[in-house]
């Protein structure tokens, strides 16, 4: 586990992984995001901590489709199907291994970004903590669509529109906690819920990514 | 512990391929199956490595004993072929590549990536991984390709050295080894006959 743990960590440093991609992407959108708006900073303060929790959900989007789809191509998938690793356990790894490589970053530069939306000051704790909470069910979530689409030609597109229905409840929650934190708000129902999710994700859908994975492998 | 399948019918893509196919193989052994393309020699090796289910009859001694090599080395270019290996063996619990390395004649290749190795050094340490997984039981899918004959010699010694040591091997390929353990096991009499009743087309 902690050696396929390790591999996907270094190929998504080396040339060609695709690690900072969803930074980069997520720098981009939040820069982009004030221009389009326009100079009105009231607005922004308003909308900032929208606009930051959908800039990191479309950058966790981004890079999902690789998860499985490079060790499909190249067989190791099959490999690692007959190896000693429970299948769950592989899966669990691999969006493990997807949080380090693409929501860990978000997580760290969402408050810095902040700082270009006007965010409001008590917002960038609260931004972080709940980016900090919501991401790791944004990559299980979403290797369990990269798993249900492994193997098709071209699937990220089919693979997005099944997995931003199944992001909502989080994102709503998400925002909440950061728009409520920024307005100084309670956060604790919508923080509660979006650990709840989070959680509740991390346990039971490596098992339904697990056999949808067996059957794509058919 | 002998690998056996008992009556086994595969399919591919929900269509039975082979059919009532019986074979056991004993440790020390090899069995090569051969037959046309298209025979389902593809589909009868992942069935017994348990990538698919088999429609019925069943396959024992495989599960945690086996180890599969299909078409594609499963090989990551942007790894040199010494991470590659010692990922495998990591994955697989066992120590030390050097074995493996020195048996496909890659010591010198170590460190290099993967990506730029040729096409037959790719298979030669894709063959290699089968080394340092421990696993007793090789099954390997036209393991020769893109292999020079000198690699082919290679090869054919490392599964004799595999089967001295107790292990088996179940490939398909259409060449001859030249390993005199190995048995010929024909596919061709196993094809199945097209079955139209067994898609409930009424359904769909």
């Amino acid at each position: 586990m902690i050696a396929l743990l390790t591999r996907d960590l270094r190929l998504a440093v080396r040339a060609g992984g695709g690690f900072g991609l969803g930074l980069a992407f997520f720098l981009i959108v939040t820069v982009l995001v004030p221009f389009g708006v326009g100079p009105q900073t009231d607005l922004l303060t308003r909308i900032a901590p929208g606009i930051l929790w959908i800039g990191a959900l479309l950058a966790c989007l981004l890079s999902l489709d690789r998860i499985f789809a490079l060790d499909w191509e190249d067989g190791s998938l099959d490999l690692l199907a007959t190896a000693p690793l429970p299948m769950e356990g592989i899966v669990s790894v691999k969006a493990l291994a997807h949080w380090i490589t693409t929501g860990l970053p978000l997580v760290l530069a969402a408050p810095a970004l902040g700082v270009l939306l006007n965010l409001a000051g008590p917002g960038y704790l609260w931004l972080f903590v709940s980016l900090a909470l919501g991401t790791p069910a944004l990559s299980v979530i979403g290797t369990f669509g990269a798993a249900l689409t492994v193997g098709l030609k071209r699937g990220g597109l089919l693979m997005s529109l099944l997995v931003l229905p199944l992001y909502v409840p989080t994102l709503i929650f998400g925002a909440e906690v950061a728009r409520r934190g920024a307005e100084g708000l309670a956060v604790q129902t919508p923080l509660l819920m979006l650990a709840g999710i989070s959680f509740g994700v991390a346990a039971l859908l490596p098992f339904a990514s697990a056999a949808v994975l067996r059957i794509n492998l058919r | 512990m002998e690998l056996t399948a008992s009556d086994l019918t595969v399919a591919r893509g929900g269509v039975p391929v082979l059919d009532g196919v019986s074979f056991a193989l004993a440790p020390g052994r090899a069995l090569v199956l051969r037959g046309p393309n298209g025979a389902g020699k593809t589909t009868l090796l992942r069935t017994v490595a348990g990538l698919q289910p088999a429609l019925a009859g069943e396959v024992s001694g495989a599960g945690e004993r086996i180890t599969y090599a299909g078409h594609a080395d499963g090989l990551k270019s942007m790894l040199s072929v010494g991470e590659n290996l010692h990922f495998w063996a990591r994955v697989f619990g066992t120590e030390g590549i050097g074995t493996a390395l020195s048996a496909f004649n890659l010591e010198t290749l170590e460190d290099r990536l993967a990506g730029t190795l040729s096409a037959g050094q790719k298979r030669r340490l894709g063959l290699a991984r089968l080394m340092v997984t421990g696993r007793p039981v090789w099954v390997l899918d036209e393991p020769t390709v893109s292999l020079d004959t000198a690699s082919v010699a290679l090869f054919a010694e490392a599964v004799r050295a595999h089967l001295g040591q107790g292990g088996s091997a179940l490939m398909a390929t259409h060449i001859d080894l030249g390993i005199p353990e190995a048995d010929d096991f024909d596919v061709t009499p196993y094809r199945a006959q097209p079955r139209a009743a067994l898609q409930d087309e009424a359904f769909l």
